[in-house]
């Protein structure tokens, strides 16, 4: 009873949005906006396709993981260095707000310049936007820690990586991964601008492309993928700061019940 | 969840100086730069690599220009009318933007937040729209509203209104049930209920929401500009940068910069004063 209950919560909107679409939709023929029905099976048709997942998907998607992992290495990395000093930190934070302030796509017509169109400015661009939030969270992480911990490290003489290791980097892990989460939504929008620029295949080429044909329920097949692929990569984000901030959140449970 | 981590140290960046033990020390050690001094400093070694790349030939000229070339570019579209036509039209997407996400969000997120089967209703529903990026909706703008401003309306309106709505479910989920309960015996109508127990838990939520709001509706801005080609600063870029008016690209683009930055200032300084009486900040001016 109660997980039939459940699932209606969990079903119920949905299920009344698609109803009331279909409903809206199912008189006049609207061009601007598809059936249900016709978006589910333009759906199949042009995303279940061998040569599409294959030209366009997945070197797409490959290109958004290269330069988020890229993005988040190099953030972590250079976070820690600048934030546990703290001359270098007064010294680059101006440049550095600045750069976490500049919209980040006005970085593509920049990098079309310097680096060509190509992949390699596909990734550099996703790079170039996504470093920033990984990057301050890492330093506001590192800076805020507990002076208390940073000196009983000190004084039970654990330095260098053991102390980044088991003390600077856990400390830092809930401000780090807030930054990796905003690091997310903005590679998968740079991924699909860059496409939009300049390219010949990709996501974002392919939905322009269908726009520009007017082939509307196709379009809108493009914008649902781009939306599952939000969702899953929300889903992924989720399940992977469970894991690593597994002690932090059961800290808070605790902090919350007391 | 990382949200809500956010949401509970409101201004926590805007803190003052370093933490108690890194003072100490450094009071004991040599006299060292202040501060903002530093800052400066780095600010003035970054213009200098950006001169010496292409001066020294590191960078190709004719893509990377000299920081003062750039510079002097930038100071000319000071004195240009044209200059201010785009950025009073990206700066009015935004605003507008920004106000009509920040009250959908308010009233739609005080609604839901406040019944129990709304908010269970309506979770899956959230939770599947939010991560939507706000650019697959760019070919539709495109198709409805062609190169105009409502296109750059849509995009910014869609992409904030998540940010708002999804702070203010949890600062109204925050509200402290003895509080709740309080008000409900001492005879509170919905109408007071909302306004002197709610309101008050879910403002530095709020804050938070519109603050990280205001910066995504700026790139948005820029974003939809640049792409569709709706009239601002994102499509004077795109204009200099096929017009190969690589300085006047570089200008425009630190113009965008500097903008993003006033932003951000103004909304911490708001979200400072707005939330003066909270305890979060109060503690902060007294430490």
């Amino acid at each position: 009873m109660r997980i039939l209950k459940n699932t209606l919560y969990l079903v119920g909107l949905p299920i009344l949005l698609l109803a009331l679409w279909a409903l809206a939709t199912s008189g006049a023929p609207n061009f601007f906006v598809p059936t249900p029905a016709t978006l589910a099976t333009t759906f199949g048709e042009v995303w279940f396709d061998a040569d599409r997942l294959l030209d366009d998907v997945l070197p797409s998607l490959g290109r958004l993981a290269a330069g988020v992992l890229a993005a988040i290495v190099l953030g972590v990395v250079l976070g820690l260095l600048v934030g546990m000093n703290r001359t270098l930190r007064a010294l680059t934070e101006p440049v550095f707000e600045f750069f976490r302030a500049l919209p980040p796509p006005v970085l593509v017509p920049v990098l079309m310049l310097l680096v060509g169109t190509n992949d390699a400015m596909k990734v550099a661009v996703i790079v170039s936007g996504c470093v920033w939030p990984v990057l301050l969270n890492t330093i506001e992480g590192v800076r805020s820690i507990d002076p208390v911990q940073n000196e009983t490290s000190r004084s039970y003489g654990i330095h260098g990586l053991p102390r980044i290791r088991y003390q600077v980097l856990p400390s830092a892990a809930p401000t780090i991964m807030a930054g990796v989460r905003q690091c997310l939504s903005i590679g998968l929008i740079l991924m699909v601008i860059s496409e939009m620029f300049a390219a010949s295949s990709g996501l974002g080429f392919t939905i322009v492309q269908f726009q520009r044909s007017f082939a509307i329920p196709e379009m809108w097949s493009g914008i649902v993928m781009l939306g599952l692929i939000g969702v899953a990569l929300s889903f992924i984000f989720q399940s992977a700061e469970r894991r690593v901030l597994r002690w932090y959140h059961g800290l808070k449970e605790v902090e919350n019940a007391a | 969840m990382t949200q809500t981590v956010a949401a509970k140290t409101p201004g926590r960046r805007a803190e003052p100086g370093p933490g108690k033990g890194a003072k100490r020390r450094s009071g004991s050690a040599r006299k060292r730069l202040s501060d903002p001094l530093l800052g400066l400093l780095g600010v003035v070694a970054f213009l200098a690599v950006w001169e010496l790349l292409p001066r020294l030939g590191l960078a190709p000229q004719k893509y990377l220009p000299p920081a003062s070339e750039v510079l002097a570019a930038l100071v000319r579209d000071f004195g240009l009318a044209d200059f201010w036509k785009a950025v009073g039209e990206t700066m009015a997407a935004w605003a507008i933007g920004l106000a009509v996400a920040v009250v959908l969000a308010t009233v739609l997120g005080l609604v839901i937040g406040m019944s129990q089967f709304l908010r269970r209703a309506t979770y899956s529903t959230v939770e599947f729209l939010r991560p939507i990026p706000s650019v697959a909706l760019i070919p539709l703008a495109v198709l409805l509203f062609g190169v105009k401003m409502e296109s750059t309306l849509m995009l910014v309106i869609y992409a904030c209104f998540w940010q708002v709505l999804i702070q203010v479910l949890y600062g109204v989920a925050d509200v402290d049930n003895v509080a709740m309960n309080t008000a409900r015996s001492y005879g509170f109508s919905t109408a007071q209920r909302v306004r002197d127990v709610v309101f008050p838990t879910m403002l530095p939520y709020l804050m938070t929401g519109i603050r990280l709001a205001a910066s995504v509706a700026l790139i948005l801005a820029i974003t939809a500009e640049l792409v569709i080609g709706s009239p601002g600063l994102g499509h004077e870029i795109s204009l200099a940068q096929s017009g190969g008016a690589i300085s006047g690209m570089y200008a425009l683009i630190l113009a965008t910069g500097l903008l993003g930055v006033a932003i951000n200032l103004a909304t911490r300084k708001v979200e400072k004063r707005v939330l003066s009486w909270h305890p979060s900040v109060r503690g902060e001016v007294a430490a």
